[in-house]
């Protein structure tokens, strides 16, 4: 199985947010997580940028009336 | 506040403007440049008007008027990428970029910490304005290609596509993108 470095999991981790991963980059990336709090918390922060830029143009709430 | 009714053609052309302030900065943080996101939005605007029978109060207006301005920021940004397109140098300069983060096995140099509370950080005006300075620090290729994904939410192929560039390009772009604004907000917001 491949094995991952936290520098190879920053780049699965960014490209999971922009295509589908392989089923054998996904198991790499969850066993690489189950022990890396650093990626973990990586993950997290990707996943918050995604969040903070749609709300940069009030976008986050683009559903309720103006 | 009442749900959004059809527009009454009198008043539909007031509703529009009303919105301008909107999508003049939704056109911005893409564009990056004002009078390209004048034009864009002025675009919009013109085909919105023309076009309110399509509307006819089916959907939010803003969520519509969005949808129209987003393919006139896209004929924008192919328009520029036409003029400079320049060739993949940035892309050569990313690998080695982020190598101090981690030591010779790729480990963590200095592994990242968890932010604490992150999402309260959205409703503050100081945390936007840090996001936003992050964002115009980056390199304007890399800048434009992580908008267009994550400001316009267009899917890779079609960012691909529009900047005739790879895949594999893009997705180092994204990375190096993503990996910049982290370590920017770090510094400048949550180790604060």
């Amino acid at each position: 199985m491949m094995l991952l470095s936290c520098k190879e999991t920053t780049r699965l981790l960014s490209q999971g947010e922009d295509r589908g991963l392989a089923f054998g980059e996904r198991v790499a990336l969850r066993v690489h997580l189950a022990i890396c709090n650093g990626c973990r918390n990586l993950n997290a922060q990707f996943k918050f940028l995604r969040l903070a830029v749609k709300q940069l143009s009030g976008d986050g709430d683009a559903d309720k009336p103006a | 506040m009442p749900p959004p009714t059809p527009a009454a053609p009198a008043d539909f052309r007031a509703q529009v403007e009303r919105l301008r302030p909107y999508l003049l900065r939704y056109a911005a943080l893409q564009l990056r440049d004002t009078s390209a996101a004048e034009d864009a939005v002025q675009e919009a605007l013109l085909a919105a008007l023309a076009g309110e029978a399509n509307f006819a109060g089916r959907s939010n207006l803003r969520t519509w008027l969005t949808g129209i301005l987003k393919h006139k920021i896209v004929d924008t940004i192919r328009r520029q990428s036409r003029e400079q397109r320049a060739p993949e140098l940035e892309a050569d300069r990313d690998a080695a970029e982020f190598d101090g983060l981690f030591d010779s096995r790729g480990h963590w140099a200095e592994a990242p910490e968890a932010w604490e509370q992150p999402e309260g950080s959205l409703r503050q005006k100081q945390f936007l304005a840090a996001l936003e300075a992050c964002l115009r620090a980056l390199p304007e290729r890399t800048a434009r290609v992580f908008m267009m994904r994550e400001h316009l939410g267009l899917e890779t192929p079609e960012i691909c596509k529009e900047l005739g560039i790879s895949a594999t390009h893009c997705w180092v772009m994204l990375h190096r993108a993503r990996m910049a604004l982290r370590l920017c907000l770090q510094t400048n917001w949550f180790a604060k």
